[in-house]
């Protein structure tokens, strides 16, 4: 991935109940609206939600359990350049490195797994804090179609 | 979307299948595909053995909706019935792709093709 400065990014904060719903109106909804108006295109628009709607559903269903006294924290910033997103979770974490790859002969008829794989597939860049509670996504945004102003 | 909206639309087809319109364009929110793998769960044990899902509304999917439609497909199998799936939208079917899931599924350009198939008549 191409060098982004993350200091210069101007990041929103959010703490939301363990909710899919408020999860989608407070989180889903206000990035995708902000990378839209700054000209994002539409299929980057796409992989964005597509990646939000994983990771709050991993971080809501996997991380706290369906507990709605648990808490979802994001981090989120939109510049002309990228998009990037943390979300915690209050999960004890877990380790990326051994989710099995659902694409294997042995996988693929499996019903769960994938979650993980597509975040990484339609995002640029992505990684884990050391616990496994917390996700961080980058995307950068497409040559093509740029806003003349930030 | 309330609980009484419809996720999904059924009409019998020729050759005694079901062809299956999903409502939703965003097939992403847990209790909605719940309530859809309910609804194809119930029209099997109701008796329909081969099923044709048309995903032309279709313009977001999520890996949740992606194990539903292989569980359902489990059961099709074990009671000797098929599942097929048509008019996927090109960004949706690449979702299909990069899971390896277009290897899994028979997946037809439209409904109308996915019922030759089933039917054996051009």
């Amino acid at each position: 991935m191409r060098n982004v400065d993350f200091s210069k990014l101007k990041f929103n904060h959010v703490a939301i109940r363990n909710d899919l719903l408020l999860a989608r109106e407070q989180i889903v909804k206000p990035i995708l609206a902000v990378a839209g108006r700054k000209g994002y295109c539409s299929q980057d628009l796409f992989a964005v939600r597509l990646a939000l709607e994983e990771a709050v559903n991993n971080a809501y269903k996997h991380g706290n359990g369906r507990d709605p006294e648990k808490t979802i924290r994001v981090k989120w910033a939109v510049d002309r350049h990228v998009v990037v997103i943390c979300i915690e979770d209050e999960g004890g974490g877990f380790d990326p490195a051994k989710v099995p790859d659902p694409r294997t002969d042995e996988n693929r008829e499996k019903p769960s797994g994938r979650g993980l794989m597509l975040m990484k597939a339609y995002m640029s860049d992505l990684d884990f804090n050391r616990k496994g509670n917390e996700v961080r996504m980058v995307k950068v945004r497409q040559k093509t179609g740029l806003a003349p102003v930030g | 979307m309330s609980g009484k909206d419809r996720l999904l639309a059924v009409t019998p087809t020729e050759g005694g299948g079901h062809l299956v319109s999903l409502s939703p364009s965003k097939i992403l929110d847990e209790l909605e595909i719940n309530r859809i793998g309910r609804d194809l769960k119930d029209l099997i044990s109701n008796g329909a053995r081969n099923l044709i899902i048309d995903f032309s509304s279709v313009d977001h999917l999520s890996s949740s909706a992606l194990g539903m439609l292989i569980t359902i497909r489990d059961q099709l199998n074990s009671v000797k019935g098929s599942l097929k799936l048509c008019s996927i939208r090109p960004e949706i079917y690449q979702i299909f792709k990069i899971t390896s899931l277009d290897r899994l599924f028979s997946i037809y350009p439209t409904a109308t093709q996915a019922l030759e198939d089933l039917t054996g008549k051009p």
